[in-house]
């Protein structure tokens, strides 16, 4: 199995400002590197520009955004073909944007705009696009998790080689619906990789208050589950750590887990109490900002400059602003769209 | 004709989609081994346990896996042993299996059914005995069917394998060894949606569902003796329902009892008196009329049991108040 067993605690990732940098090398190439980086930088000046949309009541619904969590979602969803299925949790702008969906019918459906990807009827929470591979988040903490177990049975019994991936946080390790998917995964040894966003914080509480096990991938050895821990903020470990995972589920090897301790720089929600974020260290994770981690060591590895990054930056910049074009020019949708969309048509 | 039974039926229908149609797939907990009322009987043998899949006691998860596999090509069927354990699967069926195509905007489909069972009178207590399909046809995106026969098996659960939604098919287990005869050409598959006028009859109409159609046949018998002719409605779906079947007897006969074996209280029963009231309001002689188990959970000893499920006698007491 990838990683070598479980429980690894990977590259000495978890406590910020510790731990040297991997310097990447080996896997990734000047073309992937920048890839990543457009991909994080889009993640990451869409939530930027979210947040005010959010507050001026132009977006519409919970917004949870993952500032600073960037580089699971690039280093994961970068990888996967548009027919390699992921499932999302309710933090789901970046994992989208990182599958292909596309920007403008995003935001417009997080605006509940006609032209969203779900025509407005879904929301931040429920974000779908089937064409990309993009099968959902969910609002349900965990809910989803089973889908990505039985989207991989299918597969296999329809004689398709494609692994399906899932998304969840360390609050949903606490879940009961957890250990049920873990298990049927394992039991009947489907290609599902389980990607662990570990942010340290299940909403407003830290996982410390919630649980004694501090690893999600502890908790994967007692069903038998390969797992391995990363510096979430790294990027280019997390790219390797999964491109070694999903090498051996299109083999179809069983199921994965994959934990990235992570750090969000932003609330649970936008507009959330934020007491809490007293005990954090945000400037300490500031300081390991993934996009300025992966500037660093592209220079080092000689992947591109800063005058690249910087340009990344500004492209991503002007995409947002013609999706907030696109998406506040589509109308709302039309009150028959819900009555017609309750149930399918044979 | 053949002779057959509720169960053998469920297990025939099931292995002749599973032979039409190679994407249909059984999940549950021993249903590789025909299950404790045999309806999944000899599926294993002939499509193998990779499509006969036995799972742990993981309600949450199998219907979960049951909706991904069917967002990504599958036709699963899955089992729920009993309906009393429904609520561990809840959460999937509601948040997730039922709204999935509403919040895509139409881009995914969950065409899975989740059959499963409820009734009392099997000495079950109140953890193996009730009948809860009330709940689920209060969630707008799941389809709910009720069979009370060997015959509506046959006609109904083709189509709700068929039906690109989530269709949930709650069984009787009472009935499931009741003996039937089916034609030798088999029955045809019927649209969901369509009730079904089991006798004919001008004096009163008598909705009843699942094992209560059998007690309405047998009380209508009794009030023909006594010169009533009552109109028997099976509505075979509760969701989608077909009023205009059950409105245009009502509005012959002026007199509606609808009987279920749920608890009264909330039962399915409300929902059909509330529509008929709307829709034929000065057609109606006499108040609706609902014959439903009492407001208690169902009780374990035999002689309260029996009581507490309504049957021939209840629906004849709600005639007799209906007729005045």
């Amino acid at each position: 199995m990838a990683g070598g067993g479980t429980g690894d605690p990977g590259g000495g990732a978890g406590d910020p400002g510790g731990g040297a940098e991997d310097p990447g090398g080996g896997a990734l190439d000047a073309a992937a590197a920048e890839r990543l980086l457009a991909t994080m930088w889009r993640i990451r000046a869409f939530e930027e520009r979210l947040e005010p949309l959010k507050r001026s009541s132009m977006v519409h619904g919970l917004t949870h955004l993952s500032i600073g969590q960037e580089a699971v979602a690039a280093g994961v969803c970068t990888q996967l073909r548009d027919d390699e299925p992921v499932y999302s949790n309710h933090r789901a702008n970046g994992h989208a944007l990182a599958k292909g969906v596309d920007m403008g019918k995003l935001l417009a459906e997080l605006m509940g705009r006609a032209d969203g990807c779900c025509r407005g009827l879904g929301g931040s929470m429920h974000v779908v696009d089937v064409a990309h591979g993009f099968l959902g988040a969910t609002g349900v903490v965990g809910g989803n998790l089973p889908f990505a177990v039985g989207s991989a049975l299918a597969s296999r019994l329809l004689g398709r080689a494609r692994p399906a991936v899932v998304f969840f946080g360390d609050g949903a390790a606490q879940t009961g619906i957890f250990a049920e998917t873990v298990n049927l995964a394992s039991l009947w040894q489907v290609p599902v990789v389980f990607v662990c966003e570990n942010n340290g914080f299940a909403e407003f509480t830290p996982r410390s208050a919630h649980t004694r096990v501090e690893r999600v991938s502890d908790l994967a050895a007692p069903f038998c589950v390969a797992a391995r821990t990363v510096d979430g903020n790294d990027v280019v470990e997390v790219h390797g750590a999964f491109a070694d995972a999903l090498s051996q589920a299109r083999a179809g090897s069983g199921p994965y887990l994959l934990e990235c301790l992570t750090h969000r720089l932003s609330g649970h929600y936008v507009g959330d109490p934020g007491g809490y974020r007293a005990a954090l260290e945000d400037e300490a994770w500031r300081a390991r900002d993934p996009i300025a981690r992966l500037v660093r060591q592209a220079a080092a590895a000689g992947w591109f400059d800063a005058e690249h990054a910087r340009a990344a930056e500004a492209a991503a910049r002007d995409e947002v602003e013609a999706a907030v074009a696109f998406a506040l020019g589509s109308p709302f949708p039309d009150p028959s769209i819900p009555a017609e969309l309750t149930y399918a048509r044979s | 004709m053949t002779e057959t039974t509720y169960a053998a039926t469920i297990a025939a229908t099931l292995a002749a989609a599973m032979r039409a149609d190679e994407r249909v797939v059984v999940l549950g907990e021993d249903v590789a081994l025909g299950g404790p009322y045999l309806a999944t009987k000899g599926l294993a043998e002939e499509f193998g346990t990779a499509r006969v899949v036995n799972t742990p006691i993981s309600e949450a998860a199998i219907c979960g896996v049951a909706i991904g596999a069917a967002q990504s090509g599958l036709r699963p069927v899955v089992e729920v042993m009993f309906v009393d354990f429904i609520g561990l699967a809840l959460d999937q069926l509601v948040n997730g299996a039922a709204k999935a195509h509403f919040m895509s905007g139409g881009q995914l489909c969950v065409p899975m059914v989740l059959r499963t069972q409820g009734g009392a009178g099997q000495r079950g207590a109140a953890q193996h005995s009730q009948s809860l399909e009330s709940w689920l046809t209060h969630v707008p995106g799941l389809k709910v069917v009720v069979p009370a026969s060997a015959r509506e098996v046959a006609a109904l659960l083709p189509s709700a394998i068929a039906d690109p939604n989530p269709v949930v098919v709650v069984e009787s287990k009472t009935l499931y060894f009741r003996h039937e005869t089916l034609p030798d050409e088999g029955v045809s598959p019927e649209p969901l949606g369509h009730a079904r006028v089991v006798r004919r009859g001008d004096d009163v109409t008598i909705v009843a569902t699942s094992k209560m159609v059998h007690e309405a046949t047998e009380a209508a018998a009794r009030l023909s003796e006594h010169g009533v002719e009552a109109e028997v409605i099976d509505p075979r779906t509760l969701v989608p329902l077909d009023l205009p079947t059950i409105a245009a007897s009502v509005r012959r006969t002026g007199r509606l009892v609808i009987a279920h074996e749920a608890v009264e209280h909330g039962g399915f029963g409300a929902e059909i008196a509330a529509e008929v009231q709307e829709a034929c309001f000065y057609d109606l002689d006499a108040p609706i009329v609902r014959v439903g188990a009492p407001f208690t959970p169902v009780p374990l000893s035999p002689a309260l049991e029996d009581a507490y499920v309504p049957g021939t006698a209840e629906i004849l007491d709600g005639v007799r108040r209906v007729l005045g």
